[in-house]
Formats: structure tokens, sequence, C-alpha cells
């Protein structure tokens, strides 16, 4: 649809009415605002509470379930606006054009912007506010960015739906602290100091070695059955993990040790040198050691992306995709689809097993809680929402979901319109479920869905509509 | 006369049962090195079956399938590995050297790779989401696997690598050329109109370098003129390649014009053996076609032998 200059609706095939249909809409708005308050009846509208004898109480909450029954009215009212009316101006005049240039240099601008990131943050917010915007924005939303790209070798490459990838993030996580742990301190406690460059590397292959092993008996399944078994694996490395208490200290956890810088302490209680007395930084330990953080893991997630683009020009890479498109071709070309399969098991593991060596790193601490089926669940949902195969579109959907999980909870300013009992963190899976639905009815195949070819005929070859691009089934 | 002089696929009692269901009966025939073979029959004859087992995607029942890349098949040749329990014999045991194959044993992607066995299928099996030109690259994987050092080198950019995937690029372009469709190399394989996918699924085929071309109903669905472009297609690649063709085809028009050898399968058996013209005046491949009358039947089964 658009709007000539008079501001006449003009929509495609019907002929334009005169007017806005203004019972209609009242109508339907009217009906949208009935069911919330249906909805909200039983959900909203009372709170359970135990007052100062313990006993529960119920309390009703009627300006809540006015404020949603009126917000949904005038939220439907609006939407009915827009869409006969088209947009207000604003919009085409300072609508931005993607051109194939900009598309580009998207990457390189997003590069850059992740680099300065840190310091940006630390000049915004200072040493006190810095520290949570570098860890628990930056260095999160890095984690997650890493584990998509490496699922996304797995679902959006080789078309193997895997539900249990957090199992490889736990086998790195573990491996490094057991080794960083007790291994390394009982044989050769010299090299302590560099525990995690050292564990960095046996992680990825023991993830790798899982990956096979997983790969394995479900090698003849598909589709859902497929999607079981993985899931099934991701609980049994958890269960494992939580019953063998004797290796794994159940759910206690085990405590590791601190990253250092290459050996540099980054904070020490007991005087050593530490890595801003030598580089005669200026700040807190704590800024130092995030910023450390947020390098080690942009580099470790710029590793997975720039493997993964290498993989895709190259014969391995084509076998997936190809796999996903057709298995039976596959094979009727000479394609070994078996060792096909398990490689991108492994490979997609494998970083799954160096986010995870990060992970104990950066924590200090792994115990089973952090490698729960919700987190291989997120991990796949920022997969889908990206955009299957696109390094691009993950990237974005893991900052929109990591972040906007995260920045749910910065929603206080509610209080003021609340009352100080509301808790706004209550509702952050609610408006995150939400956005999901909105996303995949605006983009059903995520943010970017179309599929850049690895070869061109003629240097400049455009992306395949999604429309043809098959999104796998084994 | 070529399938008895100098036979490339020698099938001798290929039987193939599904439960109960026989498909297949003790089919024996061979294909001849550089003829084109068509294999004919009406519908549910065993000829996508008779398919499927050549290239590895059944197992059959029972039956030897011996292809010789060398030279002729030779019976006691094939007895000598047969009874060795391998699966194969070639030079140096190198991957598309010449040698003799028991397709019987080998599993699908083994003949596509060793064997050199292609195929298309009866529903086209393109990469959908992949561009033309990837198509044909993709189906160049196992020299491309080899050069890029399994992946190893080429994820370091070895100039080996770049060099095999120049080659790669050159075969694509003479397929892409001869299937005009280079024009539309960068466009998606699903995008394709019926006709081009077809001919598309050939080309991706024949960037194997097969020793042997199964095309399976490759003339479905196309009009006449795309037909008569598909002979000239399967003709150049008789005529130009060291590829032999089996085919398997409803259209006459295509089976008459273009092949040296036909054999002709109804119920799983087969009825006829021979050159075009032979088999076009059996009386057995006529009653099977056309059907008879009522009253002629005694007098066919009379002349038939039955």
């Amino acid at each position: 649809m658009d709007t000539t200059d008079g501001g006449t609706p003009v929509s495609d095939g019907a002929l334009p009415s005169p007017r806005f249909p203004i019972e209609d809409a009242l109508r339907s708005a009217g009906l949208w605002a009935l069911v919330t308050l249906g909805l909200c009846f039983p959900i909203v509208a009372f709170e359970t509470l135990q007052d100062f004898s313990n006993r529960l109480t119920i309390e009703a909450r009627p300006l809540l379930v006015l404020f949603a029954v009126a917000a949904v009215f005038a939220g439907r009212l609006g939407w009915l606006a827009v869409r006969y009316h088209g947009l207000p101006q604003l919009l085409p005049a300072t609508r931005f054009e993607l051109t194939p240039e900009r598309k580009k240099q998207l990457p390189r601008i997003g590069l850059a912007a992740l680099l300065i990131f840190p310091f940006f943050a630390l000049l915004l917010t200072g040493q006190g506010g810095a520290v949570k915007w570098i860890d628990n924005f930056g260095v999160q939303i890095l984690i997650y960015v890493m584990l998509a790209w490496g699922l996304n070798i797995v679902v959006g490459l080789a078309g193997l739906l895997d539900l249990g990838y957090v199992a490889f993030y736990a086998v790195g996580a573990y491996a490094y602290a057991l080794i960083a742990t007790y291994v390394i301190p009982a044989t050769v406690p010299g090299l302590g100091p560099w525990a995690f460059w050292i564990c960095l590397p046996i992680a990825g292959i023991l993830a790798a070695f899982w990956g096979i092993l997983l790969g394995f008996p479900v090698l003849r399944l598909r589709g859902d059955y497929l999607a079981i078994v993985t899931l099934a694996f991701g609980e049994i490395i958890r269960l494992v993990l939580i019953n063998w208490v004797e290796v794994t200290n159940g759910n206690a956890g085990i405590r590791t040790p601190y990253i250092t810088f290459f050996g540099l302490p980054f904070s020490s209680r007991t005087g050593e040198t530490t890595f801003g007395d030598v580089f005669a930084l200026p700040g807190s330990p704590a800024v130092h050691r995030s910023m450390f953080l947020y390098y080690t893991i942009l580099a470790l997630a710029l590793l997975v992306a720039v493997a993964t683009q290498r993989l895709r020009r190259l014969p391995i890479g084509r076998a997936w995709e190809a796999m996903r498109e057709d298995e039976i071709a596959c094979r009727s070309l000479g394609i070994n689809t078996v060792n096909t399969k398990l490689t991108a098991f492994a490979i997609g593991a494998m970083f799954g097993g160096l986010a995870g060596a990060f992970f104990g790193a950066r924590q200090g601490f792994v115990n089973p809680r952090s490698f729960e089926f919700m987190e291989s669940a997120t991990i796949l949902a920022i997969v889908v929402l990206g955009g299957m195969g696109s390094l691009v579109g993950v990237a974005i959907a893991a900052v929109a979901v990591i972040g906007g999980i995260e920045l749910l909870r910065e929603l206080s300013f509610l209080k003021q319109i609340f009352g100080p009992e509301f808790d706004p963190g209550q509702y952050r899976m609610l408006i995150f479920g939400l956005a999901m639905v909105l996303m995949m009815i605006w983009r059903p195949r995520g943010l970017v869905g179309a599929r850049q070819p690895t070869i061109a005929l003629d240097g400049n070859a455009k992306a395949i509509s999604a429309s043809h691009v098959k999104e796998g089934h084994g | 006369m070529r399938w008895v002089r100098d036979p490339l696929l020698v099938v001798e009692g290929l039987t193939m049962r599904f439960g109960g269901l026989t498909a297949v009966r003790d089919l024996s025939f061979s294909v001849g090195r550089g003829d084109i073979t068509a294999l004919i029959g009406p519908n549910g004859a065993g000829k996508t079956t008779v398919f499927n087992c050549i290239t590895g995607f059944y197992k059959p029942t029972s039956g030897l399938m011996a292809l010789s890349t060398g030279g002729p098949v030779r019976l006691d040749e094939v007895a000598a590995l047969a009874s060795t329990g391998h699966r194969y014999k070639c030079v140096d045991d190198q991957i598309g050297a010449d040698g003799v194959f028991l397709l019987e044993r080998m599993p699908d992607f083994e003949i596509a790779r060793r064997a050199r066995v292609a195929r298309t299928f009866q529903n086209i099996r393109l990469f959908s989401g992949m561009t033309v030109l990837e198509n044909l690259i993709v189906a160049q994987h196992t020299p491309l696997m080899r050069a890029s050092g399994w992946t190893i080198k080429g994820l370091f950019g070895a100039p080996q690598y770049r060099q095999a995937e120049a080659a790669a690029m050159k075969r694509a372009r003479y397929w892409l050329e001869h299937i005009e469709l280079t024009h539309r190399a960068d466009d998606a394989a699903g995008s394709l109109p019926y006709g081009d996918q077809r001919r598309l699924e050939i080309a991706r085929a024949m960037c194997t370098d097969p020793v042997l071309l199964c095309l399976d109903e490759p003339a479905a669905g196309l009009n006449p003129r795309e037909s008569l472009e598909l002979n000239t297609l399967l003709r150049t690649i008789r005529d130009h390649h060291a590829t032999s063709i089996l085919l398997i085809e409803h259209d006459m028009s295509v089976v008459m014009e273009i092949s040296d050898h036909v054999v002709v399968l109804e119920y799983g058996l087969r009825i006829s053996d021979g050159t075009p013209e032979s088999v076009r005046n059996d009386p057995k491949v006529i009653a099977a076609y056309l059907g008879v009358d009522d009253d002629e039947v005694a007098q066919v089964e009379a002349e038939v032998g039955l």
C-alpha cells in the first residue's frame, strides 16, 4: 500500500473507500480489549500474597488490568489506522536504503563497533558502570554469538536439528574446570598461569570427540527423531555432571582458577604484581579483567566466523549445504554423507567446547545448572531468529535476544508507573516470547533468510531467496 | 552388438524382492561401452528398481552386477574377484582409477565415486537453494576434497586447492555452455524452468566424470522441442565423452531415435533385448505395450511361444 500526496488511501487491488471506517475499527478494538480482559482476569487481575501471619491473601490489581486493556485497545486502533492510511509521511523521508554496497560494509562497521565498544562504555559510564556493560552485556552476548555461530554450522548449514548443543558447551566448561583446577596443579604446577590457553584447544578437541560420539547413533535419524535424541544427549551429559559427584562435585560445582593475562593476575590479595601494575594502567582491576575477557571472546567468536566463511567455500562446506538441500542427490554424486554429517557435528561441537572453556574461565565457577535445556533452546532460537546459515543475521539475533533479556532487567522505571510492588523482571519472558512470535510473523525465515552463494561466475552473485533454500530435515 | 563384444556393465541374475513382491526376477543384460542403452517397459515393470540396484540405492536380493572400466568385463576375472570377498579391484587402489567393480557389494556413494556411475532421478533432485554453478561444483566434490587436503590445506588457501577449484570452474563452464544455461549460472537452481532443471541434472551428473550415466526418464515432462534438444545433448555425451548411457524412457521418439541397444522389461522379467529395430518388431513387446484383443490371445500366445 502506498499513499498519494493528498492523503487519500490507495490499496492494491481494492477500491479506496471514502473515509476511515471508524465504527468497524472501534468494534474490532473493543473485541480485542474484551479478549484481553478475559485473559487478564485469572492471570493478572489477582495476586497471591502472604501477610504477616503467613496466611495467603488475594489482592486485586484492577489498575494493571485496566492498563493492559487500554493498551490493547489503543494498539489495535492505531494498527488499523496505520494499515488504512499508511504510515505518516515521516517514514519515507528518512528511509534508509540498504544498497548492495552498504550491505558489504555492514560486517566491517559491525566489527569496528565491536572493537571500540568497551572504551565507549568506559567513556559513557565510567569505571563503576563499565564492568556491567562490558561483562554482563558485551561478554555475555559474544558468548552466545559464538555458540549460535557454532550451532549454525550444524543446523543452518548441514540442516541437522540439534536440541542438545549445550552438552558440548558443558563438555568445554568442565574440561577447563577439571584440567585447570585438578590436573595441572597436580602434574605441572608451573603451567598454572597458562591453564586457560592450554585447556582451550583440549576443550575444543574433547567437545569435537563428543560431537562425533553423538553423531554415530543419530546418523540414520531425521527430523523430529534426530531432535529428540540430541535433546536426550544434552540431558544425559547434564545428569552425568550432577551425579558423578567424585569427579564433578555434583550440584555444588567446581571453583576454577581466575583467568589471568598470560600469567599476570588482574587482581591480587597477596600483593603479586598485577596486570594493571605492569602496564601502569589507570582504573580498577575489574575493568581490566572484563576488557581482557571481552577481547578474548571477541577473538574466539571471530575465529568461528572466519572458519565458517572459509569452510563454506570449501568442498566440505558445500557438501554440508548440499546435504541440507538433498541427501540422496549427494550420495549419487559420490559424497559420503556419513563423514559429512560427522564433520558437521564435530566442528559445531568444537566451537561449542571452545565457548565452554571460556565460560568456565570467566565465571570462575561451573556447575550443571548453567547447562540446562533452556540454554540449548535459547541458542537454537537465536539461530532460527537470525536466519539459518547467515552469520550477520545470527549475530544481530544474539544481540537482540541476549541483550534484550538483559535490558529487560533494567525496566525499574516502570515501578514509578505501577508502584513499588511491581517487578518488571517477572514480565521478561512474557515480553521476550511475544517478541519472538511477532518476529516469526514478520520474517518467518529469520532476519536474514536469503542465502549467499559460495562461488559465482561473474564475481558479484546476488543472494538466493529464502523460498528456494531448504531447511533440511535430517 | 557392442554389448556382447565390449560390455561395460554385466548384470547377471538380478533379483529384487520387497517382502512378498518380486520387482525384478532373474534379470540379465549387459551395457555396451560407448552405447546408449534404453531400458523400457510398461509402468511398474521394475525399471527404476533395476536403476536403484545398479546405483546402490537398493541392495539386490541376489544377482551380480559387474562393471569394468579398463576393458570389457571378463567373467573369469569377475568370478576371481568375487571369491576374494573384495568389493572392487583397481589400479593402486586409487579413487577414479580403472578396475573391476562388483556393484552389488558397494554402497551408493562409493559406486558414484569409485566405479564412476552417475545418475539422475525421476523426480528431479537438484540442490534447489544453491546456484546452478554451485550444483555443478558440488558434483566435483571428490577431486576438490582431495585437492583441499581433506579441508586442512584448503582452510589455509593452498595454491593446490585454488588450481583444483579453477579446473572445476572450467569443467562447470563447459557444461553450462552445453546445456545453454551460462546466463543463469548464478541463479538458484530451484528458480529454473522444468526443462532447464532436467538438463542441469544431467550436466551435474556429467561433472562427476562418469563412465556410465544412468538417466531415469530424462524426457519426462519435456515438450517436443526440448525432447529434440535432449537427444542432441545425449548424442554429444556419447560421441565426445567416454561415457556410456543407460536410460529409462517412455518417450519412444527418444528411445528409437538415439539408442543403440534396447532392453524391454515386463513384470520384472526381460521380454526382449536387441537393436531398436528388432525390439520394435518383437511381437512380445507389441503385446506388452499395446495389449491384444481377446480373440487373438491364443494366436498371439502361440506366436510368442507361451
